[in-house]
């Protein structure tokens, strides 16, 4: 894994999770989408997607090699999303 | 009075291109948008009346605020602002009833550009099935927008809908605050209209369980694939006989028919010989075309790119380009046909350039003669045979070199383009629908004839004409392609092929070649003074180049055929599918610099 906005303080429950995180069959809720960058495309796609806060995702299973991509169910659509599209989504 | 014209518009998957289908029957026309590569259908529809609709079935769009192509497209044909294309009388936004969050949200982008529309419950009868209730009237009222259901699969589905535009043409939606946000409303729209009993259907939960298994995914696709290949060179082969044998009755009774002359010979070797050696390849494209339509119709094409995806990335592309890289081992042309399903341009150009690097089945005449006459027919290791193994190291070394190429074009135009992603919807698995396949298979002939048809013959033609005149004079010793134009374009690049060892035989036969390459067998034959009557030219042919050649100038040339870039109708297709000369460019350079340079190394260190 290479979760590069990961912060490892311990800080315990504070600590930030993202979708990339999640282990499979796992079910959370989104707490925000993080723009890399001012004007970020895969963000804003992500959004429209349907990746917003307050939704719940579940993480049905990773591809076969790296445990990357991802296969993420949100609402009634399955979306493939890489670890480093999927490492924008922040989870609770 | 003008024809009332009527958009389709939806999210990919919501069964769009179905509905159309249903709606315009085999009236249909594909073509690109003026100046981009996003194609355009379009088609009539007769209703009682003597009245036509003419109807266009727009690119699937998850939203407007964008920057994808396609979905720009889509958005300005509705809003008018194509130079030359009407704005659409009326937008039918088709949503799929079981995946309403996400479409009824786009439906509500497209609400917002105020402009006459009605919405199609599309799939309303599996929604049924699932036991999702929905009720139709109160979300009309709430969006005030008339909603209609429609089952796009079944012969009537669409009555319901034709009858409402027809009755009450819709009119505008009330112009609406665009601050709002299409998430929310979309919930609230559900959660007060639809019962929805479970989120998935447990049958895509099985299914993808299996599908997408680390292990047995991934062998459920290479058997896939191995069956897809299989049925590609065993089933067509004998329609390609048949096609054969046909093309050559029909020129032995054209030559009957018309005078001895130029124009015979016209005719029959140069149109009807040169489109036959490309037409004969018909039966594997559509064969190929069949099995990748009913792989898309079904939703397991995604599921593909899902499991290689993280394959391909290392190699720069995406899993997207899989398909086509497959397809374009039986030709590239469908394979170039095929990155259109590619989003990403830059994937797509990658994909694109590299295509060619795989083995065609038209390079294997060309390496079974060569591997015949130079490779002993010899067991190695006690196991494999030695032809068996160069075929193999020949494919491999393609595919090697598809890698190494697309990697370095990654590293080349890392910054210049929009950012690799995935971001891909994995549909609900379906049965194919035999109508949807047999339109999708019918479009992608009609496509391929018409793309490529004009060209070959234009290729072919001026290729014959080139190797026919000037003809010899009284009392010429040798062939007579060696008088020709081609041959003396032959002689005249000879000192640039000597460093790899081809001989002028071999380079006059290159000029023909280039419209097909399995051509300069039979172009070989033609240098080489066999005649084109005898049944099987390159059986004569083989002793000929065994003793003429040296072993180095057989392996050279061996060579030249992985990489070169020999075949004019996949430049032509390029062409078309990029609408950019510089990407022709590009890919004539590289594969000529790289067959140039691995042959002049093969023939340096064995000569």
């Amino acid at each position: 894994m290479y979760n590069v906005n990961h912060s490892h303080l311990g800080l315990g429950a504070m600590e930030k999770r993202y979708l990339s995180d999640m282990k499979i069959g796992e079910q959370a809720t989104i707490t925000s989408v993080v723009p890399r960058s001012a004007n970020d495309s895969i963000a804003r796609r992500l959004r429209n997607l349907g990746f917003i806060e307050g939704e719940d995702v579940k993480l049905i299973t990773f591809g076969p090699v790296g445990q990357d991509p991802l296969l993420v169910q949100i609402g009634f659509t399955r979306f493939a999303l890489r670890v480093s599209e999927a490492n924008r989504v922040e989870v609770r | 009075m003008t024809v009332m014209r009527v958009a389709l518009v939806g999210n990919p998957n919501c069964g769009k291109t179905a509905l159309f289908n249903l709606l315009t029957g085999s009236r249909q026309k594909v073509a690109n948008y003026p100046g981009v590569t996003v194609e355009k259908k379009s088609g009539l529809m007769r209703l009682d009346a003597g009245q036509e609709w003419e109807l266009l079935d727009l690119p699937g769009a998850y939203s407007f605020d964008t920057d994808s192509l396609d979905e720009i497209v889509t958005k300005d044909i509705c809003l008018g602002n194509v130079a030359g294309e009407r704005r659409p009388d009326v937008i039918v936004c088709v949503v799929d009833a079981t995946n309403l969050r996400l479409h009824l949200r786009f439906a509500l982008e497209v609400r917002a550009l105020g402009i006459p529309m009605i919405i199609a419950l599309n799939m309303s009868d599996t929604a049924k099935r699932r036991g999702i209730i929905i009720n139709t009237q109160g979300l009309s009222e709430e969006l005030g927008i008339q909603v209609i259901e429609t089952i796009a699969v079944r012969k009537n589905g669409s009555d319901q809908l034709i009858n409402e535009i027809k009755q009450n043409l819709p009119q505008a939606p009330l112009s609406l605050a665009d601050d709002m946000d299409y998430h929310e409303e979309a919930k609230r729209l559900i959660s007060a209209n639809v019962v929805m009993p479970s989120k998935t259907s447990p049958t895509d939960d099985i299914l993808d369980r299996v599908f997408l298994h680390p292990f047995a995914g991934l062998l459920i696709l290479a058997l896939a694939m191995f069956l897809m290949f299989q049925a590609v060179f065993s089933w067509a082969a004998p329609f390609m006989e048949l096609i054969d044998a046909g093309i050559s009755a029909f020129g032995r009774f054209v030559a009957i028919v018309l005078p001895e002359g130029p124009l015979r010979g016209f005719i029959v070797e140069g149109l009807i010989g040169g489109v036959g050696s490309v037409v004969i390849f018909l039966p594997q494209i559509l064969l190929l075309f069949l099995f990748i339509l009913i792989l898309e119709e079904s939703g397991y094409l995604p599921r593909a790119a899902f499991l290689l995806d993280r394959f391909m990335i290392g190699a720069g592309l995406s899993g997207r380009s899989f398909i086509p890289l497959l397809s374009s081992f039986a030709c590239a042309i469908p394979g170039i046909m095929a990155t259109r399903s590619i989003q990403n341009q830059r994937d797509r150009i990658t994909t694109i350039l590299v295509a060619p690097l795989m083995t065609c089945s038209a390079r294997l005449p060309v390496y079974a003669l060569l591997i015949a006459a130079f490779i002993p027919d010899q067991t190695v290791w006690g196991l494999f045979n030695l032809q068996g193994l160069t075929l193999f190291a020949l494919y491999a070394a393609g595919i090697i070199s598809a890698v190494v190429v697309s990697f370095v074009m990654k590293k080349i135009r890392r910054s210049s383009l929009q950012a690799q992603t995935l971001m891909l919807e994995l549909p609900s698995y379906r049965l194919p629908n035999v109508r949807d396949v047999l339109f999708g298979l019918w479009e992608r002939a009609r496509v391929f004839l018409a793309r490529v048809g004009k060209v070959i013959m234009a290729i072919t033609v001026i290729l014959w004409v080139l190797s026919t005149y000037p003809a010899p004079p009284e009392g010429w010793v040798g062939v007579p392609i060696d008088y020709s134009i081609a041959g003396r374009i032959g002689h005249a690049i000879e000192w640039l092929f000597q460093p790899l060892g081809f001989n002028w035989q071999i380079c006059v036969a290159l000029i023909p070649g280039l419209a097909a390459r399995e051509v300069a067998v039979s172009a070989l034959g033609t240098v080489y003074a066999i005649s084109a009557s005898v049944e099987d030219p390159s059986a004569q042919l083989l002793p000929i180049i065994a003793a003429d050649w040296s072993f180095a100038t057989g392996m050279s040339l061996l060579v030249w055929y992985i990489f070169a870039p020999q075949c004019l109708a996949t430049l032509a297709v390029i062409k078309k599918e990029t609408q950019s000369w510089k990407v022709v460019l590009v890919a004539t350079t590289y594969l000529f610099g790289l067959a140039y340079l691995a042959s002049l190394l093969v023939y340096q260190l064995l000569a």
